[in-house]
């Protein structure tokens, strides 16, 4: 029952469409630098095309995704027409304003500052209003989800929320929430300097705001994986879902604790105490615990599918799983991907183990794993599945699906693992071109080379899913019939108060974030002469 | 069930949502700002409070080392987006009066034929901050310093925006155009050497770098000596300095030869 087709399609069409570009400026940002490509010679090229990679693979593909499933979450888990669809339409169009507004200064080289923004590197200021405008619109849709979900519980007063619903409107307090420390940083620092009004910036105070943001970022990027995982998953493979409890309980527990840990990025930043760099590691320790649920969980409910299907034996079971199905392939690779990704960042979060990583390509090789992996995969594949409902008309060619999801996991899998390995030898990430031809590092061409093969592979991947979505939009009509969500094996009939709202966790994430952060901001702010001068990027 | 059952210790999620979560971070709080900073080898906290101040990161001056005296100046200019912006003609009618005193090694036009630099078109930000370095003593030189101590900041303000004014010298260089040299295009990313170009022109302008096509090879060659034996110290964060010392003699002929070769209409306009 999917009543606003056309704004969930806007959604995913303009977030594809960006992330096509952008996946291109990547395989190119590979080529370049690598021994097969000639130095850039203006090595300012190539830090443009990564502000603008990392802008829209950043901000504005996965707040598409997750803002046009949420809809369609809104309107088929509640089954119930979406309330403020002007609203919606509002917040698409602020982001597609925020998005040309971005990448026209990043396009003429006015922003080249990444997407992390790095004071006191100062871009144009229409980029960071840009930014400004994309955040804004997803605050929209924030409010709806939350508004929707009330209307629901007034029509249905004491009913357990649909697990779908529950999640989903998780994730976007949790993005509402996380969202406002960049937001802090651009509003009161860096717009400021970016407008002229001020010549001077606290770097240490705004990197602090920035690690706020950047760290829950990935969890509101990974909330739509999830929410397929547990509610898409078990449906499309003709399972249920093993526990509708622990499946709340992760999405509270990835509430709680996915904010109060973003100083691990900080570890090398002297102007943060020990004292909070260690509770922000042995926070990030514990958002492992959602994560492990998770597998646990869905393995349950897929061996359920299996077992259902005439799975026997210890391990004989995965035998039966239907593998055909682009579903079951994407849940396989992105687990796999997730479990080489989740161990990774162990590594990142222990502080001493970081010392030996920290801002080489390692780090990139981690969250292009774990985000680019493990989470866009399943974006494709709930872009797969829900397409017949959005268009009305059959994805016809499985073949071409399945062939395209394995390329992205085996393109991820070249890409990052010899990013990984050269991270280890020392590689430092943020350069237009290194000299190969050099006996110190000559030995790590081979695995760069091997890494741009990943990413082009990656570009095939993206180029295929982009044709198979446009072919889909002129198949054959077919009646889809409603879009249903993955059903428990114990049906909630009644859920207490507090794994049905929100309210709880809500407050709990507000209060750890003051006392893992209040501190330091407030003793960053107070400070006097912890600011220096901007860096204008493209002045004279 | 409303939220006013929800936010109360009779309920069951909520005594143990809100226990575990504040007992993790008492632990968490009392390993890292107490048992951590008293395991590190070299602590010597005076109290508890002393331990948790310095876990916490509050700003702490030790006061029985003494500051390092500071022997050599280094260059104060602050230079804001209004500092130098839309001079009046007036403005560069002054300093074209005061640029008289300048014509003996400069040239009457801004353009040098004393192995001095040519000043016709350079950016305003650079004639401005080397003024005032020679004017406070950062940068020292045996004929140039004299004529800069008695200079006030609107004279040096004048003198910038007149010299930026002028247009830059033609293309009258008689050497054949040399390739651009690996030094100026790509630097040397092993050594920590970004390209010349990235700052001086040919590939980009930085703030408060000249640009240095057909100036004086013998001059260009002279400072980047000067920066690598830290003669000269005037660049803010030590940034020439950095770059000149890890240079090769080779690479400071080869850039000093190469921007002297170039003709100054090819300089990229940003400005």
């Amino acid at each position: 029952m999917l009543a606003n087709r056309k704004l969930i399609l806007a959604h995913f069409w303009f977030a594809f469409a960006l992330f096509g570009v952008a996946l291109t400026l990547g395989a190119w940002q590979m080529f370049i630098r690598s021994p097969i490509g000639t130095w850039l010679s203006n090595p300012e090229l190539y830090y443009r095309s990564l502000t603008a990679h990392g802008t829209v693979m950043g901000y504005v593909f996965p707040t598409l995704v997750a803002m046009g499933f949420g809809y369609a979450i809104s309107e088929s888990a509640l089954e119930q027409r979406l309330v403020g669809v002007r609203w919606a339409w509002t917040g698409f169009w602020l982001i597609v304003v925020g998005s040309v507004m971005a990448v026209i200064p990043i396009a003429l080289g006015r922003a080249s500052v990444l997407y992390t923004f790095y004071p006191p590197l100062i871009g144009n200021v229409f980029y960071y209003l840009g930014v400004v405008l994309v955040v804004v619109g997803s605050w929209i849709w924030v409010a709806l989800m939350s508004i929707n979900l009330r209307v629901w519980r007034r029509a249905h007063p004491g009913a357990p929320v649909p697990l779908a619903m529950f999640a989903n409107v998780a994730g976007s307090y949790l993005w509402a929430w996380t969202a406002v420390g960049a937001a802090l940083e651009l509003l009161l620092q860096i717009i400021p300097v970016a407008a002229g009004l001020k010549n001077t910036i606290d770097a240490g105070l705004a990197r602090i705001f920035f690690s706020w943001t950047l760290h829950a970022i990935v969890y509101f990027w990974l909330m739509p994986t999830y929410i397929a995982y547990y509610t898409i998953v078990p449906r499309a493979i003709g399972g249920r879902v093993y526990s509708d409890t622990m499946a709340r309980i992760s999405f509270i527990l990835f509430l709680v604790v996915a904010m109060p840990i973003g100083m691990h990025h900080t570890f090398a930043d002297p102007q943060v105490g020990a004292g909070f760099k260690f509770i922000h590691s042995a926070f990030t320790a514990l958002v492992a615990l959602p994560t492990l649920l998770t597998v646990f969980t869905i393995c349950a409910s897929v061996e359920i599918a299996a077992r259902l299907r005439g799975g026997r034996g210890l391990f004989g079971w995965i035998r039966a799983l239907p593998w055909d199905n682009p579903m079951m392939l994407a849940l396989a690779f992105s687990f796999v991907m997730l479990g080489f990704g989740g161990a990774g960042g162990l590594i990142n979060m222990s502080y001493q183990l970081d010392a030996s990583i920290h801002n080489t390509q390692w780090i990139t090789g981690h969250f292009h794993l774990i985000f680019g992996g493990a989470i866009v995969i399943i974006y494709f594949a709930i872009a797969y599945d829900l397409w017949p409902h959005l268009t009305g008309r059959e994805l016809i060619d499985m073949r071409l699906i399945r062939t395209q999801l394995w390329l992205w996991f085996i393109g991820m899998i070249v890409t990052t693992f010899p990013w990984h390995w050269v991270g280890i030898l020392g590689m430092p990430r943020r350069m237009a071109y290194f000299d190969f031809g050099d006996p110190a590092i000559a030995p790590q061409a081979l695995s760069v080379i091997l890494s741009v093969i990943g990413g082009f592979i990656l570009l095939t991947s993206g180029i295929l899913f982009l044709v198979i979505l446009a072919r889909g939009m002129r198949a054959p009509q077919a009646d889809a019939g409603a879009y249903r969500f993955a059903l428990a094996v114990h049906q909630p009939t009644i859920v207490p108060v507090a794994l049905n709202t929100h309210a709880l966790w809500v407050a709990l994430m507000i209060v750890l974030t003051i006392t893992n952060y209040g501190y330091p901001i407030l003793n960053l702010a107070t400070s006097a002469g912890t600011s220096v001068p901007a860096v204008y990027v493209g002045a004279q | 069930m409303s939220t006013r059952d929800l936010f109360t210790f009779r309920n069951r999620h909520f005594t143990i949502g809100v226990g575990i979560t504040a007992a993790i971070l008492i632990v968490t709080a009392v390993a890292g700002f107490v048992v951590l900073p008293f395991a590190q080898p070299w602590a010597r906290f005076t109290s508890i409070w002393d331990a948790i101040c310095s876990a916490a990161g509050v700003p702490q001056r030790t006061t029985s080392v003494a500051a390092q005296a500071q022997d050599k100046r280094l260059s104060e200019v602050v230079l804001t987006s209004r500092t130098l912006s839309r001079p009046s003609q007036e403005a560069i009618g002054r300093g074209a009066t005061l640029a008289q005193r300048c014509a003996i090694c400069h040239g009457p036009t801004g353009i040098s034929r004393a192995d001095s630099p040519n000043l016709a078109g350079q950016y305003a930000a650079v004639i401005y901050k080397e003024l005032h370095d020679f004017r406070s003593g950062a940068r020292s030189n045996a004929v140039m310093s004299p004529f800069a101590v008695n200079l006030t900041d609107d004279e040096i303000a004048d003198l910038s925006n007149y010299y930026a004014y002028l247009p830059r010298p033609p293309a009258y260089h008689p050497t054949p155009l040399l390739p651009k040299p690996n030094i100026v295009i790509y630097g040397a990313p092993l050594r920590g050497i970004a390209p010349c170009g990235a700052c001086h022109g040919s590939l980009d302008n930085k703030t408060g770098s000249p640009w240095l096509e057909g100036q004086s090879e013998a001059y260009m060659k002279a400072q980047l000596q000067a920066f690598a034996s830290d003669e000269r110290r005037n660049d803010i964060s030590q940034q020439m300095r950095n770059i000149a010392r890890a240079l090769t003699p080779q690479e400071i002929e080869a850039a000093a030869a190469y921007y002297a070769s170039q003709p100054p209409d090819v300089v990229k306009a940003v400005d």
